[in-house]
């Protein structure tokens, strides 16, 4: 976003499952550890309630419900990402763990376009390679505003 | 000239006076010798066009002078009101609302010329006036030009100027400071339409020299338009002539300036300078007065005039941004409260208890007072939004052939600032619905026996927590028959379902989805939007709406909604683990009922209250709270109401009234529209808060 880095962009690395994931950092308002969640029913499976964050009413979704993975305990390393796509509305996303912070430019990053790796829920918009391992490069948009359908 | 911090200003004030000019035409309508409302139109129309040229915009300057000019001949009693006139003025309105839209989307007034409106106007004056009249200002126009021409080169008019002996001091007084005094006429091209506009850029240049004392024609005189192509000023200043005439041509359409010094050689003039601080002063507030006028002139010409001009808005303006911080903080401020109420109930015996209660019952004092005021200032009269249809349910009248009356009753009735905002579509939805669909046609009212003119009402009134709004019409009903075949038609329900409906069900079919009843589309209303977007708004701000009807007496749509979206009062309720807000204005009753109480219709279980069967919801299974084992056979029940329907919902525990903060749960969870939000508790925990609406 500054103007010597014009074609890299920050990402947030997280694990969910065993897989590791990015998230755009410009999308990242906190990263807040495991809180109280109220539960709201008729939410959608994935929803897991709703927090308290500083007064704010936050919903939180479990990031294993959504990718169709076995739900676990919180431990202390599981953190809720509090993500903001607009400025009036937050949600949270429950991560595994938070790694560290990278920075890709466009030259490490693959774009889905094989169909191996191409994911049918447009969750995922691209592959980063950063040392040794690979990182989804989550679409945070289409994670959080897909309505249900079911 | 940037003038793009009174845009807000000037949209404000453009639609008030729309509105007054909307509202006055309808009168004059019906009463077209009315002077008072033929005044106030002027006065409207005038300040509209005034307010158009100081900003820049042209084209509806150009619109409201024309329409202006013919107020003007009714005003002076040469012309008369037509039904053809008062339609073209309405269409000049419309026109008008439409440059503002534009204005307030873009700050331009846009591209429409709206020449057949203006042709129209200028026709109607024509006739009005008869042919020959017409040439009459033509004929004026050339004669000023021709007194332009004769006089520019040689004559300077300021020297026709009387300058009163007060002025002549000012002239003196400026002298002894070393300022000089001038006399400046200023000539304006003849192809300059807006004479007024130049003549006020002309003006603030000068003021931004020195000071105008006198000025010929007078400065309201040249503000209205009413100077030939020329005007003359006295102007004091230390600067020099070729500076003044430099920043005078520098405004567009200027034909010419003369300027020559004024000698303060005003003999009477050298007795009152002894009299130094009274000229000055006087200096002063005359050049105030001819500074302060320009601007004051866009605001509020009429007032001027008449000083008895009805108060259009008496609100103060507030940015509704600084409210919602307000509020938020207000919100923390009772959090904060319910923080220390919870520390004080669980730590009964600290020593200072009693210092710690009083100081929370300040604090509950200050909250309570605090809230209320800030919701007063949020509260705005339903009257902004009702007082645009008389107008249009003449325009439908027109337009659908049907005579009818609109009557408006508690337009002072007052709601939040947001759902005002809001509650304008679905009432105009209402009416043109009653005003389409409700109302017969002037050939079947009478063969009914009806008064030929149809009568829909629009009704607003506080109730308890809500506000209702009614709108009702004497027309045919609603044909519950038809609806029923209608529905089973779209199969929307089937043949059994529709014999066991009741009338009620079947009228509520019609704010399913995509369920219009018209049978023709027309233009006014069928056109796919229906009662349904209707409910969901009013449900978006918290509301709910009800139809009752009467088969050949008219439909009856009733509006609920509530005073206020951000704070109530609320009971909090326990099922299982946990914790629900349920508002209190829709609590009718707590009742204790034995399960042996609890009887069965149609499979569903209901109690009957003392004479009244009301059903029962099984919250915790209805909201799939994990099951606890206990059985009850003394059952908690609230007894809520939406509208004059009951229902009975079984809690497990009861924990008592509390203030709370309702806030959003964002638009991302979808609940059912069950959970009307979420508020947060003394501890930091979250309870949802049930919208009951959704529930009975």
């Amino acid at each position: 976003m500054d103007g010597n880095m014009i074609d890299s962009k920050q990402y947030i690395v997280v694990k969910i499952g065993i897989e590791q994931y990015g998230i755009d950092i410009k999308y990242v308002d906190n990263i807040v550890r495991m809180q109280r969640i109220t539960r709201v029913p008729k939410a959608q499976s994935y929803f897991k309630g709703v927090i308290n964050l500083r007064g704010e009413i936050i919903p939180v979704m479990s990031m294993r419900l959504k990718f169709d993975l076995e739900e676990e305990e919180a431990t202390g390393a599981t953190r809720i990402i509090i993500i903001k796509l607009e400025p009036q509305s937050a949600v949270g996303i429950i991560v595994d763990e938070v790694k560290e912070v990278v920075t890709l430019d466009d030259t490490m990053v693959e774009k889905v376009s094989n169909s191996a790796v191409e994911d049918k829920n447009g969750y995922i918009s691209g592959i980063g390679k950063h040392k040794e391992g690979l990182i989804s490069l989550l679409n945070i948009a289409g994670v959080i505003v897909e309505k249900e359908t079911v | 000239m940037d003038v793009s911090q009174y845009l807000e200003i000037f949209i404000d004030e453009t639609k008030e006076h729309l509105q007054s000019l909307n509202q006055q035409l309808l009168v004059l309508e019906t009463e077209p010798e009315n002077t008072e409302t033929i005044n106030e139109i002027f006065r409207a129309a005038h300040s509209l066009k005034g307010m158009a040229g100081t900003m820049g915009y042209k084209r509806m300057q150009r619109l409201t002078h024309d329409m202006e000019n013919v107020f003007s001949e009714i005003r002076n009693g040469k012309m008369g009101v037509t039904a053809d006139l008062v339609d073209v003025l309405f269409k000049g309105l419309d026109a008008l609302e439409a440059y503002l839209s534009n204005i307030q989307e873009s700050a331009d007034e846009g591209t429409e010329d709206y020449e057949d409106i203006i042709k129209q106007l200028n026709t109607i004056l024509n006739i009005g006036l008869g042919k020959e009249t017409k040439e009459v200002p033509k004929a004026a126009v050339v004669s000023a030009e021709a007194v332009v021409e004769s006089n520019s080169d040689t004559v300077l008019r300021y020297k026709n100027l009387v300058i009163a002996d007060y002025e002549k001091k000012a002239i003196n007084k400026a002298d002894e400071i070393g300022m000089n005094a001038f006399g400046i006429t200023v000539y304006i091209q003849e192809s300059c339409i807006l004479k007024a506009a130049r003549a006020f850029l002309v003006f603030k240049a000068l003021e931004s020299l020195g000071d105008v004392i006198k000025s010929q024609p007078e400065v309201q005189d040249i503000e209205d338009e009413k100077f030939d192509f020329d005007f003359s000023v006295i102007l004091l200043t230390k600067v020099s002539i070729e500076k003044i005439q430099s920043s005078v041509l520098n405004v567009s359409e200027v034909k010419d300036v003369v300027i020559e010094k004024i000698e303060a050689d005003y003999s009477e003039a050298v007795e009152a300078i002894q009299d130094n601080h009274q000229v000055a002063a006087e200096v002063k507030e005359k050049s105030n007065t001819v500074a302060a006028k320009a601007p004051v002139q866009q605001a509020g010409t009429a007032a001027k005039q008449q000083p008895a001009k009805p108060v259009v808005n008496r609100s103060v303006r507030v940015d509704i941004e600084k409210l919602d911080v307000l509020m938020n903080l207000v919100s923390e401020l009772i959090i904060a409260k319910n923080g220390l109420v919870s520390i004080s109930s669980s730590d009964k015996n600290s020593s200072n208890g009693s210092g710690f209660n009083e100081q929370i019952e300040y604090l509950e004092r200050v909250t309570t007072n605090l809230h209320e005021s800030v919701m007063k200032v949020r509260m705005v009269p339903i009257e902004s939004v009702v007082n645009r249809f008389p107008r249009m349910i003449r325009d439908l009248s027109k337009k659908l052939d049907k005579k009818m009356e609109l009557y408006m009753t508690g337009e002072e009735t007052e709601l939040d600032r947001t759902v005002i905002d809001e509650i304008g579509d679905p009432l105009m939805h209402l009416l043109r619905n009653a005003a389409d669909h409700g109302l017969e046609s002037n050939e079947e009212r009478m063969n009914q026996g009806k008064p030929a003119v149809g009568s829909i009402y629009l009704d607003a009134y506080q109730d308890g927590n809500n506000v209702v709004i009614e709108v009702r019409d004497d027309g045919a009903g609603i044909n519950v028959e038809k609806v029923k075949k209608k529905a089973i038609d779209k199969g929307t329900i089937t043949q059994e379902q529709a014999e066991l409906m009741s009338d009620k069900e079947i009228i509520d079919l019609l704010f399913r989805p995509s369920f219009s009843t018209a049978e023709v589309i027309s233009d006014v209303s069928g056109r796919g939007v229906g009662l349904d977007v209707v409910k969901t708004k009013i449900e978006a701000l918290g509301g709910d709406i009800e139809a009752r009807t009467k088969l050949g007496g008219g439909s009856n749509f009733i509006i609920r909604l509530p005073l206020t979206l951000a704070i109530i009062q609320a009971l909090m309720v326990e099922l299982g683990t946990e914790k629900y807000a349920i508002p209190l204005g829709s609590i009718q009753t707590i009742e204790d009922v034995q399960s042996s109480e609890i009887k069965y219709v149609h499979s569903k279980e209901v109690i009957n209250l003392r004479g009244t069967v009301i059903p029962l919801i099984r919250l915790d299974k209805m909201l799939d709270v994990p099951e606890t084992d206990k059985q009850q056979d003394n059952l908690t029940v609230v007894i809520v109401s939406k509208g004059d329907r009951l229902a009975g919902i079984i809690v497990d525990n009861l924990i008592g009234q509390q203030e709370i903060v309702i806030k959003s749960i964002g638009k991302y969870i979808n609940n059912n529209k069950i959970i009307g939000g979420a508020t947060i508790l003394g501890d930091g925990e979250v309870a949802l808060i049930l919208d009951v609406n959704t529930l009975v």
